[in-house]
């Protein structure tokens, strides 16, 4: 396997780097979010000036035109009621009445002359009727600039009406310039915005890059910590610092397992090889031999029981049997129980006591639940003084409550806590038969549903109460 | 009876053949899938002990399946490491009929095996067990020995029928225990040793010869001796 190991490596980490290089600017989530930012404050600034625009220059731009309009329809009506004379005169009259001097009227003939208005000439390009121009202008004493409409009347007159613009257009040069100085200051206070954006958000993830990589290394009690502002960065920060301790708590189980192993497999081990160089070095006789082989298959034997259970345990505290559980009657599984081991009890001289409802629903391991039991009954039976009373009883609704109690020694309190841990053995128990696993096994399986193990005092005795939510 | 072990570790294939050789089977082996699903499917074994996992491509499972498919029904013991109880499950489906994990006793091995090869032929339509002079009737579920009829509880009626299923070869505690209470963990008390005595006070003690034998080391026979 290993010879293989590294051309396979190469061949699938040569796609990602060419990929890494390709996109390696847009790899910053700090740059993105900084780029994001920077186009939608120059989109706004984009849309702030066409409205500024639309609302200044373009609204001065419709009411000239509109003005203009009013003139023209008004010159209109009376070239309609009197004819060239009455047009002249209110020509002349509207000239004189113009307060602002930025009216501008041109009657002309056929031949162009021009017999009314303040235009000294017809301007050059005015070439269609009912269109609208743009021009600059002479006008007695100043040059200017117009926009100007031109009709062409019966008889072959013309007439233009416009407005002199040259103020108007005075303004719109200025709000062009003030616009490009501030499309100028969006560029730069857009990239400025940037880099603070980008600088805020560098600055949330440091602390949570910092945490994560000194934990690579090693540091195992390194936390992310909180800014207290209690927004999205603290709310990854605890989701983060909650899955660190469900690993610490993790790695402290594989430590406590491996210290478990070092421990109490080391002593089986050590006797059984003690027994077996023993044998091969002062055997006198063949069945020397045979007996200190047979004791040392025992130990053996004991050994690998020892493991079993402790894979176990680490299967089940793995949760990957969550996915076998079922719909199961408690009742009839506690029946069977019952049964197998009240012969047992019966021959120790003990009296096994049963109360559960007819039917205890629950969803479960049936496997794991039997052995649970199994367990807790077996210690019971196994602590009982002749003549006690083991009670399995059983209670349903949520949670479902197992209890085992015995008249037994018990645990004292202090040891309590400690009598889940693997290879734990009170006191009273240090001179019988066990692993020290039973009740270790017991709890993962109420873990693993969801409970607990309770251990209470039974006055006198052990109540092992299993809870499966 | 013909047993193929296809196990690829010598030395515990080596353990198998020659105990069960002693045990007076005629044994072959095979140490991968391919020779094994070979000399499965070609020949004709009253039993195959497989390990799960195997050199040469096609392991345990698949060697499994491939001759299910092909209507191949020898009866299939898995020897293998692979301890979980998702393992088990997933070898018995497959088509497994037993499943024991490393590391074992050979005296385990060797009653599951046999047990193996006697359920092959014995599933038929019995309604009638008889050893000796100890008869049980399946339909009525009544048991007597020498005429006397003996009232049992009805797990000791499906220990007894189990052990008499199993006439003349050795049965394990945890035979007993999967095959009687449907239990996959091992007690820490002797329960089994328990009930097999109970079981003695009604259909050995009133008689004069015992027909329920203790096996050292291994378990339990049910025999008619003479």
């Amino acid at each position: 396997m290993d010879q293989a190991t590294p051309p396979a490596t190469l061949g699938t980490a040569a796609p990602p780097v060419a990929r890494h290089r390709q996109s390696g600017f847009i790899r910053s989530a700090g740059l993105r979010f900084a780029i994001l930012y920077a186009f939608l404050f120059g989109a706004s600034a984009l849309a702030l000036a066409l409205f500024l625009w639309w609302a200044t220059a373009g609204l001065l731009d419709r009411q000239t035109d509109a003005a203009i309009r009013a003139d023209a329809q008004g010159l209109a009506e009376r070239w309609e009621e009197g004819g060239i004379t009455a047009l002249i005169a209110t020509i002349q009259e509207r000239l004189a009445e113009n307060v602002d001097d930025d009216a501008i009227y041109l009657l002309v003939d056929r031949d162009l002359n021009r017999i009314a208005g303040n235009l000294n000439r017809w301007p050059n390009g005015v070439t269609m009727d009912r269109e609208w121009f743009e021009l600059p202008i002479e006008r007695p004493g100043l040059r200017s600039l117009a926009r100007i409409q031109r009709f062409d009347l019966h008889g072959g007159f013309h007439l233009l009406v416009g407005r002199d613009v040259q103020v108007r257009a005075q303004m719109r040069r200025l709000l062009t310039d003030a616009l490009l100085w501030g499309v100028v200051m969006v560029l730069v206070l857009g990239t400025a915005g940037a880099l603070v954006v980008r600088g805020v958000f560098r600055r949330a993830l440091a602390t949570i890059s910092a945490t994560a990589a000194a934990i690579s290394a090693g540091d195992l009690s390194r936390r992310v910590p909180l800014s207290g502002r209690s927004d999205e960065f603290d709310r990854l920060a605890e989701t983060i610092n909650e899955m660190l301790d469900r690993i610490g708590r993790l790695m402290d189980g594989v430590r406590q397992v491996s210290n478990a192993i070092a421990h109490d497999l080391r002593t089986p081990i050590t006797r059984a090889r003690a027994r077996l160089e023993d044998a091969t070095r002062n055997a006198q006789s063949a069945a020397d031999l045979h007996a200190a082989i047979e004791r040392a298959q025992a130990d053996l034997d004991g050994i690998v029981a020892v493991f079993h259970a402790l894979l176990r345990i680490a299967e089940i505290e793995a949760g990957t049997r969550r996915s076998a559980f079922a719909d199961l009657d408690l009742a009839p599984l506690l029946a069977d129980l019952a049964e197998l081991y009240g012969a047992v009890a019966e021959e120790r001289g003990l009296r096994l006591e049963l109360d559960w409802p007819e039917a205890l629903p629950v969803l479960g391991d049936r496997e794991l639940i039997q052995q649970a039991v199994a367990n807790l009954l077996d210690n019971a039976i196994k602590f009982s003084p002749p003549g006690g009373i083991v009670r399995l009883s059983a209670t349903g609704g949520m949670p479902v409550r197992i209890v085992v109690a015995d008249q037994g020694p018990g645990i004292a309190a202090a040891d309590r806590e400690r009598a889940t841990e693997r290879f734990f053995r009170a006191e009273a128990a240090r001179h019988t038969p066990g692993s020290g696993l039973g009740l270790a096994l017991v709890q993962a399986v109420a873990q693993l549903h969801g409970g607990t193990l309770l251990l209470a005092d039974n006055g006198p005795g052990l109540s092992a109460e299993l809870e499966l939510a | 009876m013909r047993i193929l072990v296809v196990e690829d570790d010598r030395d515990v294939a080596g353990f198998v053949l020659k105990g069960l050789r002693e045990a007076g089977h005629v044994v072959e082996h095979a140490g991968n899938g391919r020779d094994g699903l070979f000399m499965a499917a070609s020949e004709g074994f009253d039993a195959i002990i497989l390990d799960r996992m195997l050199p040469g491509g096609i392991d345990g499972l698949r060697l499994l399946e491939t001759l299910r498919s092909q209507n191949n029904n020898t009866p299939v013991l898995f020897l293998s490491a692979m301890a979980q109880v998702d393992d088990r499950v997933r070898g018995l489906k497959a088509g497994g009929d037993d499943y024991l994990t490393k590391p074992f006793a050979f005296a385990e091995l060797l009653a599951r095996v046999e047990a193996l090869t006697r359920r092959g032929k014995s599933e038929g339509p019995a309604t009638r067990l008889c050893v000796g002079d100890l008869e049980m009737d399946l339909l009525s579920r009544t048991v007597k020995r020498g005429g006397a009829k003996i009232d049992l509880q009805p797990r000791e009626f499906r220990l007894l029928e189990y052990l008499m299923r199993h006439a003349g070869q050795v049965v394990t505690r945890t035979m007993l225990l999967e095959g009687v209470w449907d239990y996959h963990f091992d007690p820490q008390t002797n329960v089994i040793d328990v009930h097999v005595s109970r079981l003695r006070q009604k259909v050995d003690k009133p008689f004069p010869s015992p027909l329920i034998h203790t096996v050292r080391n291994a378990g339990y026979m049910l025999r008619h001796d003479g």
